[in-house]
């Protein structure tokens, strides 16, 4: 998939949009223990991915915005409702072609920066010549070049999280899920490493899901912005931005780029108040 | 070599020394301690008798046995005990209290259980080294960052796969700090055990040249049983070193 043709189609009518992953009615509610109640974590939920698509979601602090990405990955199994991923139904266990990034640095660091990239690919059944290629590939579009033998310990942490983008991006997955994966770097670093994601998204064709609480990165990055609200989390709303398919940071130089944040912002304004309530009643 | 290895070197040097002037000026009476030189000479002679060579295997066999099964059932007791909530749960209140106990009280037990010879030694060292074991193994799988394991079940390994390719190497570290100890400990447990009552081994030698005034031969046998363990010490360091350098610790 890595090798294929980036695809050209950057306009798509309406119509065409194929479903990708579908969740439906997807809740999760964790149970009583010591010190709380029942916790109504996410939902209900309802939503389709379309394929191919760059698609961010935001919301304030506590929303389940982590839950329903690993409802989605088959990390967690929901509480209700049902989860599809390619008309297959995913149900606690992680379906043949998704990836998955998270914000915590996931390189494991007994292992060079080469092994690390190659990590899935013995599991895969991948023979030793496709496995080689498909690193080298890997390694050379995240720039690690000059670092394929070095050590995670010898990095920087956006080098880490590239490794983990790396080591996803070489069992070619057709949906990628993002945890917040630029959560610990500096800004610049994320502006970079958010291009980067533009760039793999294009060149791969596949469908990335991230999860941000940034609302400048998410307005640059994706073509759709799902708004969630606080605890239990649902989709206030689902903001299409329109950009263009090639695009980069410079994005924001655009005079209605803004607006866009604007809007998230003033959705999430007050979600984000009471999400902050929340946690200080729980205090 | 570094400032720190020229302190390290020139304060042990200097001990050495003016334990040495010490002795020889006799400031320091030779009923007490004998000279580093005394030691080493006597050393020498000591290893060239034939007798020596059996009690030196004996207790190496012994320490051998005991840090193997300590170290083999301390990881496989720590990684049952950290897969078993329950289990862990009943036994940790032991575990903590257990260094408490003074061990060595137990040994005339083992003796009257086991008889006189290795088997008590190697019992009591056993169940002195196997403990520290079973901490460390479980303090590396507790540690075992929880996002390693979702990325575990992300590459959707089998359970024997993330425990090996996952587990084990994220658990290493703290798992080989327990083999150290569990390698100190052997050792404590033999010797001592020799020393307090034994037929043979390098700790009944050191008891007996004890009970026979005869320091020189006393001091050269404890500055042998100094050597191994350093010897054996540096070895397991310089692996893990070797290890922990990648990781950049």
């Amino acid at each position: 998939m890595i090798a294929e043709a980036p695809r050209l189609a950057s306009v798509e009518s309406e119509a065409a949009h194929k479903v990708h992953a579908r969740l439906e009615g997807v809740t999760r509610v964790y149970p009583p223990r010591a010190g709380h109640g029942e916790v109504h974590a996410l939902g209900p939920i309802s939503f389709d991915l379309r394929a191919g698509e760059f698609f961010s979601v935001v919301g304030p602090s506590g929303c389940g915005k982590s839950t329903l990405l690993d409802v989605l990955a088959g990390l967690a199994v929901p509480s209700a409702g049902t989860v599809e991923f390619e008309g297959k139904p995913v149900r606690g266990e992680v379906p043949d072609g998704v990836g998955v990034v998270f914000q915590e640095d996931a390189s494991f660091p007994w292992l060079t920066v080469e092994d690390n990239v190659a990590f899935g690919l013995r599991r895969a059944g991948v023979d030793a010549a496709e496995s080689k290629r498909r690193v080298d590939f890997a390694i050379g579009f995240m720039g690690l070049r000059d670092f394929s033998r070095a050590y995670p310990s010898q990095l920087s942490g956006g080098m880490r999280q590239r490794v983990c983008i790396a080591r996803t991006l070489v069992l070619q997955p057709r949906l990628i899920l993002l945890d917040e994966p630029f959560g610990a770097l500096d800004q610049q670093t994320r502006l970079l490493m958010g291009d980067e994601l533009l760039r793999l998204w294009r060149e791969t064709s596949a469908t990335v899901l991230l999860i941000t609480h940034a609302l400048d990165e998410a307005n640059l990055l994706s073509d759709r912005i799902g708004v969630m609200s606080a605890r239990p989390g649902r989709f206030l709303d689902i903001v299409e931005t329109g950009w263009p398919r090639d695009r980069d940071s410079r994005l924001a130089e655009r005079a209605d780029f803004g607006a866009v944040t604007s809007r998230l912002w003033s959705y999430l304004r007050g979600e984000s108040l009471r999400a902050l309530g929340q946690g200080m009643a729980a205090r | 070599m570094s400032k720190a290895g020229w302190i390290r070197t020139l304060l042990l040097v200097g001990a050495v020394g003016a334990l040495e002037l010490a002795c020889r000026t006799g400031a320091i009476a030779p009923t007490m301690v004998t000279a580093p030189s005394k030691m080493v000479t006597t050393l020498v002679e000591t290893l060239r008798s034939d007798e020596i060579g059996m009690h030196l295997r004996h207790t190496l066999s012994a320490v051998a046995i005991a840090m193997s099964i300590a170290i083999v059932g301390g990881f496989v007791i720590g990684f049952i005990l950290n897969w078993v909530p329950f289990l862990r749960r009943a036994f940790s209140p032991f575990l903590a209290a257990y260094y408490a106990i003074p061990h060595f009280a137990f040994y005339p037990l083992l003796i009257v259980i086991f008889g006189l010879g290795p088997v008590p030694l190697i019992v009591l060292a056993t169940l002195f080294a196997m403990v520290a074991m079973i901490l460390a193994t479980m303090a590396g799988l507790d540690r075992v960052p929880r996002v390693l394991l979702k990325t575990a079940r992300i590459h959707r390994l089998s359970l024997i796969e993330e425990i090996w390719r996952v587990r084990l190497p994220a658990a290493a570290p703290h798992i080989l700090s327990g083999l150290k100890l569990a390698v100190a400990y052997s050792f404590i447990g033999v010797i001592a055990g020799e020393f307090i009552l034994s037929t043979s081994g390098i700790g009944h030698e050191i008891a007996f040249a004890y009970d026979n005034f005869d320091n020189p031969r006393m001091y050269a046998l404890i500055l042998f049983v100094l050597g191994i363990v350093t010897l054996f010490n540096m070895a397991v360091f310089a692996w893990e070193r070797r290890m922990l350098r990648r990781r950049g610790a």
